[in-house]
């Protein structure tokens, strides 16, 4: 029963991870750039919830909106000013601007809200949980697994079925000829930075609901991990930056629960490290060679 | 021939930058001249463009990213704290001879451990070779932030649990977990760095200018080419891949023995960033770019302090601007057609060569 | 020819290789004997990169043999495959584009400069020898490829007629028995390819080496090679001298279609 109740509470984290994952791995999917400034984007959605309610007194369904609203704006705003115009770069360039952006908003949000952490309202999701024999799983995890469910499944039939989700995959496999069909490159890929912050002002809620302390600092290493999982899992993958996403977060609470609480982060990128050698292109990528 | 002497020009450039910077600050800090703030910043400005120059081995000559240097700076810091307390248990203290065993030490532990992870690592390609020196990082910080370690008349005491060292009376804790190294008699000084700086140009540089350095640069530019030529890809990038890793730990081993105490979470994924940075901005293979973007980039947010809590907010803006005007098509052109304006029509071609 | 008196150089055997179910080339026989110019013809997607492919194990062929001077091939990857003897250029060039044309033909040479990195670290008598000589050989071979006042030029600012030639002097750099040229004077002005023609009549005669080639330029072909296989649809279809291939019913059917 225990091993269940930490399996769930894995899932539940898992979940938050996989949502962030999936917007790193949109993003990679269609731009081809690892955005290191993922992890403060869901760090400024945590703080918008966080005044929304706590300062402004707003119902938390219009907070989450205006979290979601913020985030989307914000994503496509750095995309517009700090990523756009090295559309042709080296992408290592674009991955040392997306650090400029990550210290950039890290430090502006130390100068707006202070280094000392807030406590996020409790009251967003129902208290208690649902009580199965003599395991109970707290609403906000069942929330999570679930919004991250329908996220997931929105998203494959998003891009799978609709026509802007097809100019998305053509985007991704090759710039130069979806051009030449007529998608708007530009307006793709906004809507791509887009969806991404969207889904990480979702990822952030769920999250300082689980952890109630924030900080400026607190996306850095949520960041790092939900890269972690959208590798884990393929990169450019939605299934995969799922499956990812919950197998990091089911290990994580398995080896702090039966392993060691220090020790979880090395247990975590020791699987990630063997899972890697295992299938190189991680669990559900595919592999590209090059043509001789 | 033409190329021969552009070879030495690159390289003296680079030595005599080093030699000049050397002197100047020596003097500039013997008088009094640059302060104790800037003075303090003597040796980590020489750790970091150390680690900046291996990194650069791997990122820049050999094309594969990678996201753990500070990994490989932690455990040549750590190293150099055991070497350097055992040294002192056994009464050898004169600190050049302690710092340089602890260098020493401190470039092969972490050259081996990286020779061992290059197995892994160089398995993987692109963005996957990339987390997996991540994850590598990551591991090696969070594992040395879990390490108790003491040291007494019966060796060394080594545990995960704090409390249980079971040491004698006389030993001495070298490291206590979250609280990192303590107690150590520091034995870097800015001779020691400037000449560990310079040992290591040469290393790279000698590398870089030879038959596997050549190899190193022809799988980077196109790896099926350089295999019909008879190339090992692999063998060659783990050359450039350990020599980074060797390099990390120098710069840890001297930054280890320049501070009395510290945690294992200063070698964190944004050290590992930071150098990134250093490399990038110095441009990528050009060595004399990577220190002098490493000097400033060091001193930038120290002269940026008047600033005050808008600092690293201007830090950040400055990298993202540095990074589109040098990297942005368009304003590359206009800088190019400015620069050839002022310098008249007849200079544009001599100077389009060694860009 | 007194050819069935020779050795040949390579020999290929029953050779063939499948892409997922897909038969790209099967049952192809061929020999191709020392210091003599060989052509590899046929209509496009007749198979040709392939075999080349699978000569330089860049692919592993499905089926079939490799003989490089009587040896198997089949346990060898690309590197010891150029270890053996066989160097190659590619259709699509594939050069080293951000090092001096003069490093790329060092680069070539890496398996013959013998010294350590200690020696290339500390400088030492040995590494100065090794690289003198290096020096002294890539200038040799790049005066032959008429490349000789562009050295210090970067690889990638070579105009594209340069560059296939550079491609070719890297290749002879590993001092091959076998040399591989996928398409030389594709793109090339005529002019050019009358240049390139003399050169790689002066590769073979100065180094008594073996050279086939792909190209789709007829006229080139028939002049320089002494020997022709022609491909279709991945199988053998002809073989012979540039006469009976020219005058080969089979040949002109498949060129210009039923």
């Amino acid at each position: 029963m225990q091993f269940l109740s930490y399996l769930i509470s894995g899932l539940g984290l898992g979940s938050v991870y996989a949502i962030m994952a999936l917007g790193y791995s949109m993003v990679y999917g269609i731009a081809k750039m690892l955005n290191f400034a993922h992890g403060d984007i869901i760090m400024v959605g945590a703080y918008v919830a966080f005044f929304a309610i706590s300062g402004a007194g707003m119902p938390p369904a219009v907070a989450i909106l205006l979290s979601i609203l913020a985030c989307t704006v914000l994503g496509v705003v750095i995309e517009r000013l700090a990523y756009k115009p090295l559309r042709e770069a080296s992408s290592l360039a674009v991955l040392i601007t997306a650090i400029g952006v990550s210290y950039f908003l890290e430090n502006g949000a130390l100068i707006l809200w202070g280094a000392d952490s807030k406590f996020f309202p409790s009251n967003i999701f129902p208290q208690g949980g649902l009580t199965v024999g003599s395991l109970t799983i707290s609403w906000l995890t069942i929330i999570t697994i679930a919004v991250c469910c329908i996220i997931m499944i929105l998203l494959m039939l998003f891009v799978g079925r609709t026509n802007t989700g097809r100019a998305m995959r053509a985007c991704s496999e090759d710039k130069g000829a979806a051009t030449l069909m007529g998608i708007n490159v530009n307006a793709i890929i906004s809507l791509t930075f887009a969806i991404g912050s969207g889904l990480a002002a979702v990822a952030a809620v769920l999250l300082a609901s689980t952890y109630p302390s924030i900080s400026p600092t607190l996306g850095a290493m949520p960041g790092i991990k939900a890269f972690t999982a959208a590798v884990l899992g393929g990169i450019g993958s939605i299934p995969g930056a799922f499956l990812g996403g919950l197998l990091l977060g089911v290990i994580e609470n398995l080896s702090k629960a039966y392993i060691s609480q220090q020790l979880s982060d090395a247990i975590v990128f020791g699987v990630l490290v063997v899972i890697l050698l295992i299938k190189p292109a991680g669990l559900l990528g595919r592999k590209v060679s090059e043509k001789v | 021939m033409k190329r021969k002497l552009n070879v030495n020009r690159n390289s003296a450039v680079s030595y005599s930058i080093v030699i000049a910077l050397y002197i100047a600050l020596s003097i500039m800090s013997a008088s009094g001249l640059l302060g104790r703030k800037y003075s303090s910043l003597l040796v980590p400005v020489c750790c970091y463009i150390v680690a900046a120059i291996g990194l650069n081995m791997n990122v820049g000559i050999s094309g594969e990213l990678n996201l753990g240097q500070a990994g490989f700076m932690s455990l040549g810091a750590f190293t150099a704290v055991i070497v350097a307390g055992a040294l002192n248990f056994h009464g050898i203290t004169a600190p050049a001879l302690v710092l340089l065993i602890c260098i020493i030490c401190g470039t092969l532990v972490a050259g081996f451990l990286g020779w061992l992870m290059s197995i892994p690592v160089l398995k993987l390609e692109g963005d996957y070779l990339a987390i997996v020196t991540l994850a590598f990082g990551q591991i090696i910080v969070n594992i040395i932030n879990n390490v108790y370690l003491g040291i007494d008349e019966n060796g060394l005491h080594f545990s995960f649990v704090n409390n249980t060292l079971q040491m004698q009376p006389d030993g001495s804790v070298l490291i206590s977990g979250p609280m990192g190294a303590t107690g150590v008699k520091t034995a870097s000084n800015f001779t020691a760095g400037f000449l560990l700086v310079l040992i290591s140009l040469i290393v790279v540089y000698h590398i870089m200018y030879s038959r596997n350095g050549r190899a190193i640069m022809a799988c980077r530019d196109n790896r099926i080419a350089a295999s019909t030529v008879g190339i090992n890809a692999v063998a060659e990038k783990t050359l450039a891949f350990v020599v980074s890793a060797a390099l990390g730990g120098a710069a840890g081993a001297l930054y280890g023995m320049n501070y009395s105490s510290f945690a294992a979470t200063k070698f964190d994924f944004n050290l590992s960033i930071l150098i990134l940075v250093y490399v990038v901005l110095g441009g990528l293979g050009n060595m004399t770019g990577t220190i002098i973007a490493t000097t400033l980039l060091v001193v930038l947010p120290e002269m940026l302090r008047f600033l005050s809590i808008y600092r690293m907010l201007i830090y950040a803006v400055v990298l993202i601007v540095i990074m589109i005007v040098t990297n942005n098509q368009a304003i590359r052109m206009k800088l190019k057609a400015l620069r050839k304006g002022k310098a008249g029509n007849g200079s544009g071609k001599g100077a389009s060569v060694n860009g | 020819m007194a050819e069935e008196n020779r050795q040949p150089i390579l020999e290929v055997q029953d050779l063939g290789i499948d892409f997922g179910g897909l038969t790209a080339v099967n049952n192809l026989n061929m020999k191709i004997y020392p210091e003599q110019i060989d052509g590899l013809i046929g209509p496009n997607g007749a198979g040709k990169t392939t075999v080349f492919n699978m000569l330089t194990k860049v692919y592993q062929p499905t089926r079939g043999k490799i003989f490089l001077e009587g040896k198997d091939m089949e346990k060898l990857n690309p590197v010891e495959a150029s270890h053996a003897g066989i160097a190659r250029t590619f259709q699509n060039i594939r050069l080293f584009y951000n090092m001096s044309v003069i490093d790329n033909v060092k680069t070539g040479m890496h398996n013959h400069i013998r010294y350590s990195n200690f020696d290339a670290i500390f400088r030492t008598g040995r590494f100065r020898r090794e690289e003198k000589e290096a020096q002294k050989e890539a200038e040799e071979l790049l005066e032959i490829f008429h490349l000789s006042q562009y050295a210090s030029l970067t690889a990638g600012n070579l105009p594209y007629g340069q560059q296939r030639r550079l491609e070719i002097a890297r290749a002879m750099a590993t001092r091959p028995k076998l040399l591989l040229l996928d398409e030389p004077a594709a793109g090339m002005n005529p002019q050019e390819t009358e240049e390139l023609m003399a050169m790689i009549r002066e590769v073979r005669d100065h180094f008594k080496i073996a050279i086939l080639l792909i190209e789709h330029d007829m006229q080139l072909v028939m002049r320089i090679c002494e020997h022709i296989t022609v491909l279709n649809y991945g199988m053998l279809l002809a073989e012979g001298t540039p006469q009976e291939i020219q005058n080969n019913p089979e040949v002109i059917k498949a060129y210009i279609g039923d």
